[in-house]
């Protein structure tokens, strides 16, 4: 079982596969928050085109992965601001993109087997270069992600404070897409474009579920994403079906008995937490004085000795 | 160039292509209209599942399309009338059967090709039985649109208003999950499933930006639909690129062409942007 790590291309999966797992964590807590899980499933189909170009003109993929998602992450925040727009726009933009991905592979010799592993990724292709690449760009993401963190947190839950409170909600918005983007294209190695969703949605729909406090919900999804990931590479190491299938299956089989279970708690809760996550975050509530004697809103149920430091 | 159609696979690509296109150009008007965009996304790479499961059986893959995605169409039903605001419920159940779908392909064989085909459609390679199905299928499709035109209609615009007059909107919604999913499964064989969305949804939006009554909406994204489809594999047959390519191009060109002629023809109707994430928490009051 263990003799498998003896091998460079388990290591490189591994260590790959746990990075791609971290940053998916946190950047689907803002995705699933925002409701942005749409954007987040075109983004990452719109990597097929940028790889399958790639692969025509003989660049490295990430290069094309990363041109076509962010470039598309930028038409995706113009196009899409109706609401009743975004969905049709980002889907136009994908199925576009999408044509053009398999355009570029038809005129690819070796089309098919490309088209494949792009789609559903090659965990044991993944080289030590490749680890490293995913790493710069994993660090790149934190950074900026440690210094928007606050605020776009405070825009995803009320915009319209965030906006009275001075914050660029659009710009915000924008980089946050941006940012789906880069993690997406990091991603795409490891699972696959069609899967990356997997480990973007996945474990922040059921932390989301568990936790409500968005520091306690990011951790508990980072937690779920890296035991999906290590689960899912260590049973197709030892079997013939696919590391994504294993992932996929996963992060299914968790997410539906706590969406049915938890479900009771959260539809009581979550707007309580909201409201007072929201004036606290806007520092026109003292968070010490509220946890002790906030009005419940709805059922009675006082809420026992939460402290929020 | 009109000695093409005395080929059967060619005849038999111009029939299918049509019936499909129109059949989703009149189903995409309400998917739009309902905002199911990604409900119609999500059905179609459950169509993945279905057409890798039927591989591996040995059946038909529109027959296995048909029967997965009709169950997961009940299931997505089952979920709540406001399909719109589940959008993290609609993703897992997608990546899921993606993950399923992959699964069947790594068992069938290693072939590559059969999941480039299903994924990106194979329309030349459309049967005469394929044909008829199909035919069958949108003829139901449209008979059932048909009947359900009105009370649909009126569900999708003002779906508690509809309720309060009476109008299952709970039933309604799941019997139009149940006729997109066989829209889907058919536009599958056509352009494959990670481009679905292009008939479906596609002439469906641009129509709705330049038509605003109900049925000179429903032609005109029928007809984009048609004009794609049928113009897509002429230039197949002409060019030599991939069918499904042209066709999601002539779409997309559609769809960009009626967002600037909306500009040029209504500029009054836009409207100030809101924000994405009140979509999620639409009940959620205003603290302070």
């Amino acid at each position: 079982m263990l003799a498998i790590f003896q091998y460079p291309f388990i290591q490189n999966a591994f260590l790959a596969g746990s990075l791609v797992a971290i940053t998916t964590g946190i950047l689907g807590y803002f995705l699933v928050t925002r409701g942005l899980t749409f954007a987040g499933h075109a983004l990452s189909n719109i990597g097929f085109a940028g790889a399958a170009g790639a692969v025509l003109l003989g660049v490295l993929p990430v290069v094309g992965l990363l041109v076509s998602t962010v470039g598309a992450a930028v038409a995706i925040s113009v196009l899409g601001r109706e609401i009743r727009e975004r969905d049709v726009a980002i889907g136009v933009i994908m199925t576009f993109t999408l044509g053009l991905g398999i355009l570029f592979l038809s005129l690819y010799h070796g089309y098919a087997e490309q088209a494949y592993s792009i789609l559903f990724g090659t965990i044991v292709g993944i080289s030590r270069s490749d680890v490293w690449v995913t790493a710069g760009l994993s660090a790149g993401l934190m950074a900026v992600l440690a210094l928007v963190g606050r605020p776009l947190l405070f825009s995803s839950f009320d915009p319209e404070l965030a906006e009275a409170r001075g914050l660029p909600v659009r710009l915000l918005g924008s980089l946050f897409l941006v940012l789906v983007a880069v993690t997406v294209s990091i991603a795409m190695q490891v699972i696959g474009v069609l899967l990356v969703f997997a480990l973007l949605v996945g474990p922040p729909a059921t932390a989301i579920r568990l936790v409500h406090r968005p520091a306690g919900a990011i951790g508990l999804s980072i937690i779920l994403g890296l035991t999906y990931t290590w689960l899912g590479i260590l049973l197709a190491a030892n079997s013939t079906w696919p590391v994504s299938f294993y992932i996929t299956t996963l992060a299914f089989g968790i997410y539906l008995p706590v969406r049915y279970l938890a479900k009771y708690r959260i539809d009581k809760q979550v707007q309580r937490e909201r409201s007072f996550h929201l004036q606290v975050a806007a520092g026109s509530l003292d968070a010490e004085v509220v946890t002790n004697d906030r009005p419940s809103q709805d059922s009675g149920v006082p809420i026992k000795g939460k402290r929020h430091a | 160039m009109l000695d093409l159609f005395q080929h059967d696979f060619v005849r038999n690509a111009f029939l299918a292509g049509g019936v499909v296109a129109i059949v989703s150009g009149l189903v995409g008007y309400f998917v739009v209209l309902r905002g199911q965009a990604f409900a119609s996304e999500a059905l179609s790479h459950v169509g993945f599942t279905g057409a890798t499961a039927a591989a591996l059986l040995g059946i038909n893959s529109l027959e296995g399309m048909l029967f997965f995605t009709l169950l997961a169409a009940l299931g997505m039903g089952l979920l709540g009338k406001r399909l719109r605001n589940r959008d993290v419920e609609v993703g897992m159940i997608l990546t899921f059967m993606l993950g399923l779908g992959v699964l069947f392909l790594s068992i069938i064989t290693q072939n590559a090709t059969t999941a480039v085909n299903i994924l990106f459609g194979s329309i030349l390679s459309v049967t005469h039985t394929d044909v008829l199905v199909t035919i069958g299928a949108g003829l139901a499709t449209i008979i059932l649109l048909a009947c359900l035109f009105r009370p649909l209609l009126f569900a999708s615009f003002d779906p508690d208003i509809a309720e309060a007059r009476g109008v299952p909107s709970q039933g309604l919604s799941v019997l139009f999950l149940l006729l997109l999913a066989i829209s889907v499964s058919e536009a599958m064989k056509v352009v494959g499933v990670l481009l679905v969305f292009a008939l479906l949804v596609v002439p469906a939006a641009a129509a709705e930006h330049l038509a605003h009554r109900p049925f000179s909406a429903i032609l005109l994204s029928v007809s984009i639909s048609l004009v794609s489809c049928w113009g897509g594999l002429v230039l197949a047959f002409v060019g030599h690129w991939p069918a499904s390519f042209y066709i999601v191009s002539l779409t997309s060109i559609f769809y960009f062409v009626s967002l600037g002629l909306r500009a040029i023809l209504f500029p009054r109707r836009y409207k100030e942007p809101s924000h994405p994430s009140r979509e999620v928490f639409p009940e959620a009051p205003n603290p302070g």
